[in-house]
C-alpha cells in the first residue's frame, strides 16, 4: 500500500508540474460547453428574410407583421419584381423570400384558398428546411385564426408537446454529448500518453525491475485521472445547470456514478492503448482517430444513429460513448431510474471488463 | 546452495524467432565482485542482463540470483536487486529529492530510512543546494552519479549497471567509477555492461561476449597474458574478429 501512495503522489507531482496541461485539461471542459452552449446552436433566431407582395392587401400585411414579430425572423426588404430575388440572394442579404400573388385576401375570402411561395437558400439545407417549417407555422396559425371565424365541416388540430425539452433548445443534447467527449479525451488520451511516456524515457524498466506490481503501476496511473474527470463532470453539470439551463431531472447519484463507470471504461482503454504502443505520438494518434472521432461521429451525439446506414449502425455499438451517451440523456435529460437504463449500464460494464483484461493480458505478454 | 555465488546461469538462453541472441551462457559471479560483462553492440548483453533482471524471459537454461529461481522467484529477487538502464532513468520533471523519495517509497522502505538516507546521499553527492531543483537542469555527469545512488539507495546486494557511463566525460567517468568502489566496499555486487576497454581494467573479472555467446572469461590479468595483449582494448579486438553477426545495435 506504502508503494501504492508513493506512485500516486509521483503520478500527481507530474501533472502538477506540468500546468499548462493542467489548465488545459480543467479548463477544456469549461470552454467546449461555453462554446456549444453559446456558439454552435441549431436553433435559428433572428434570420433575414424579404417580401414580394403583389397583392399588399390587409391579410398580407398581417402574416408579414408576423413573422417580423417573430423571434426567428427579421424583415429587410421589401421587393418589386421577380429579378429582385436573385439578386438579394447573391448579395446574401436574406436567407428566406415570401411571395405572394396578387389578390391574395380576395382569394382567400372568395375562393377559400390562397397560395403563398416561399423561396429559401438551401446551400444551407439545415437553415434553410428550419426556416421554411417556422414560417410555415406561422402562415398556418394565421390561417386557423381566420378560419375560426367560419365553421369549417371537418378540420383536423394537430397539437403538439415537445417532451422533456418543450423549448427545443439545442443545449439539452450538446450537455451529454460534452460530458462523454471530454471524458474520453482526459481519460483515455491522457492516461495512454502517460504510461507509454515512461517507456520512451525508460523508466518504466526500472519500476519493472522494481517490486511493485505491474497492476499497481497501472492502477496508480490512472488515480489522478479518474480524479481529474470527477472535478470535469462536475463543473460541467454546474455550468449546465447554472449558466445553460439545463436541468439534472433524475438522480444526481445515479448520474454521478454511470459518468465514474463510464470514466474507468475511457481509463481501461488508455491503459490497452498504451499496451500496444510505444511513443507517445502514436497513442495520442490512436486516441484520436480510433476513439476520439467515433465518439463525435458514431454516439449519436452529433449525427443520430436511426439514420446511419445499417453498417455505422451496427459499428456503433462498439463505441462506448454511444452508451453513455443514452444513458445521461436518459438519466439527466428524461430523469429516468436506473432500472429503464440497465441494458446500457450492462454493456458498458462489460465492456469495461473486457477492456481492463485485455489490456493486463497484453501488459503482462509485452515483459516475455 | 553456495552462497558465495550471487549469480549462477547454467545454459541460459534467449531466442527472438529464428535468431538466438544469447546462446547457452553459463557462468557465475561472486558476492562482491565487480563483474564487468564487455562485447560489441549486438553481442547479446543486454539481453542477457535483462533475462537476469527479471525483464525478459529465458527461451532455456537456468539461473539463479541471490539463491534464488528467475523462472519461479521473481518477486524475491526484485527486492534484492537494483538496475540501473542504458537510458536515463530518473524523472526530469521530479525535483533530486522528490526522485530519492519515490524510489524510496517503491522499495517500501520507511519515511525515517529514506529522510536519513537521502540526506547522507545529498551530502555525498554534494548535491545539497540541488535537491529542490529539477532533475532535468542538472549537466549530464550529474544525473548518471544521482540515477546510480538512486539505484542502490535500498541496499540492495547486487546492481545491474547498462552501460552506465555512455555519451559522459572522462573525469566524470573517472568519479563514477570511484562511487563503484564505493559501492562494491560497502558488499554490494556490480554487475557492469560497457563497451569501453579500460573500464574492463577496473572489474574483478570480466566476461567477452561475441554473437551470444561468452568467448572469455578471467580477470583481465589473465586474460592480457593469455591472449598475450597489453590492453584490454587488444583482448577484445581479438576476440571480436571473430564475430560473424553484424551490428544490429
Amino acid at each position: 500500500m506504502k508503494q501504492f501512495i508513493s506512485f500516486v503522489k509521483k503520478e500527481f507531482l507530474h501533472i502538477l508540474r506540468d500546468t499548462k496541461t493542467l489548465l488545459i485539461l480543467l479548463g477544456m471542459p469549461i470552454a467546449l460547453i461555453m462554446i456549444f452552449g453559446f456558439a454552435l446552436t441549431t436553433e435559428v433566431k433572428n434570420s433575414k428574410f424579404a417580401v414580394l407582395d403583389f397583392s399588399k392587401d390587409a391579410a398580407t400585411e398581417e402574416i408579414i407583421n408576423e413573422l417580423n414579430a417573430s423571434r426567428y425572423f427579421d424583415l429587410v426588404a421589401a421587393l418589386h419584381t421577380y429579378q429582385d430575388i436573385e439578386a438579394i440572394f447573391h448579395k446574401g442579404k436574406a436567407k428566406m423570400i415570401i411571395v405572394f400573388p396578387p389578390s391574395f385576401k380576395s382569394d382567400l375570402q372568395h375562393f377559400n384558398t390562397a397560395p403563398v411561395q416561399i423561396i429559401a437558400d438551401a446551400s444551407d439545407p439545415n437553415v434553410a428546411t428550419t426556416l421554411t417549417g417556422y414560417a410555415t407555422t406561422i402562415i398556418m396559425d394565421y390561417q386557423k385564426r381566420v378560419t375560426h371565424d367560419r365553421k369549417l365541416p371537418h378540420t383536423i388540430n394537430t397539437q403538439v408537446r415537445m417532451l422533456y425539452n418543450p423549448q427545443m433548445k439545442g443545449t439539452y443534447s450538446f450537455v451529454p454529448g460534452v460530458i462523454s467527449m471530454i471524458l474520453m479525451l482526459v481519460c483515455t488520451m491522457m492516461t495512454a500518453i502517460t504510461v507509454v511516456r515512461e517507456k520512451e524515457t525508460g523508466t518504466m524498466e526500472v519500476l519493472l525491475v522494481s517490486p511493485v506490481q505491474p497492476i499497481k503501476v497501472i492502477l496508480a496511473k490512472a488515480v489522478p485521472y479518474l480524479l481529474i474527470s470527477i472535478v470535469n463532470i462536475i463543473s460541467i453539470l454546474l455550468l449546465s445547470v447554472f449558466v445553460l439551463d439545463v436541468p439534472i431531472r433524475g438522480s444526481l447519484i445515479l448520474l454521478l456514478s454511470e459518468s465514474i463507470l463510464f470514466t474507468i471504461t475511457c481509463l481501461s482503454f488508455g491503459l490497452l492503448i498504451s499496451t500496444l504502443t510505444d511513443s507517445q505520438q502514436m497513442a495520442m494518434f490512436i486516441s484520436l482517430t480510433g476513439l476520439f472521432l467515433p465518439t463525435l461521429m458514431l454516439s449519436g451525439f452529433l449525427f443520430p444513429i436511426e439514420n446511419m446506414p445499417m453498417v455505422l449502425q451496427v459499428v456503433s455499438n462498439i463505441v462506448p460513448a454511444r452508451w453513455y451517451y443514452q444513458i445521461v440523456r436518459a438519466v439527466m435529460i428524461k430523469g429516468l431510474p436506473l432500472i429503464t437504463v440497465w441494458k446500457e449500464t450492462f454493456i458498458l460494464t462489460g465492456m469495461t471488463v473486457f477492456l481492463l483484461m485485455a489490456s493486463l493480458k497484453n501488459f503482462k505478454t509485452r515483459l516475455a | 546452495m553456495d552462497t558465495e555465488k550471487i549469480i549462477i546461469t547454467e545454459k541460459l538462453t534467449k531466442r527472438f524467432a529464428d535468431f538466438v541472441a544469447v546462446d547457452a551462457i553459463s557462468f557465475f559471479v561472486n558476492k562482491g565482485e565487480i563483474f564487468g560483462f564487455l562485447g560489441a553492440n549486438g553481442a547479446g548483453k543486454t539481453t542477457a542482463m535483462r533475462m537476469l533482471c527479471g525483464l525478459s524471459k529465458p527461451t532455456a537454461g537456468k539461473a539463479t540470483i541471490a539463491g534464488f529461481d528467475i523462472y519461479r522467484q521473481t518477486e524475491k529477487i526484485k527486492k534484492n536487486i537494483g538496475y540501473m538502464s542504458q537510458k536515463f532513468s530518473l524523472y526530469e520533471d521530479l525535483t533530486v529529492k522528490e526522485n530519492i523519495r519515490f524510489y524510496g517509497g517503491i522499495y517500501g522502505k520507511s519515511n525515517i530510512f529514506i529522510k536519513e538516507k537521502a540526506a547522507l546521499l545529498l551530502h555525498q553527492l554534494k548535491l545539497e543546494k540541488e535537491a529542490d531543483k529539477l532533475v532535468g537542469d542538472l549537466p549530464l555527469g550529474w544525473k548518471q552519479k544521482l540515477a546510480f545512488s538512486v539505484a542502490i539507495f535500498h541496499e540492495p546486494q547486487l546492481v545491474f549497471l547498462d552501460e552506465p557511463t555512455g555519451g559522459v566525460d572522462p573525469v566524470t567517468r573517472r568519479e563514477f567509477w570511484n562511487m563503484i568502489y564505493e559501492a562494491s566496499e560497502r558488499g554490494i555486487t556490480i554487475f557492469v555492461t560497457t563497451h569501453y576497454m579500460d573500464e574492463a581494467e577496473y572489474c574483478s573479472r570480466v566476461a567477452i561476449m561475441v554473437d551470444g555467446r561468452i568467448e572469455a572469461l578471467d580477470t583481465p590479468e589473465v586474460l592480457k597474458s593469455t591472449y598475450t595483449a597489453t590492453t584490454m582494448d587488444d583482448v577484445f579486438l581479438q576476440l571480436a574478429r571473430k564475430a560473424q553477426r553484424s551490428e544490429l545495435g
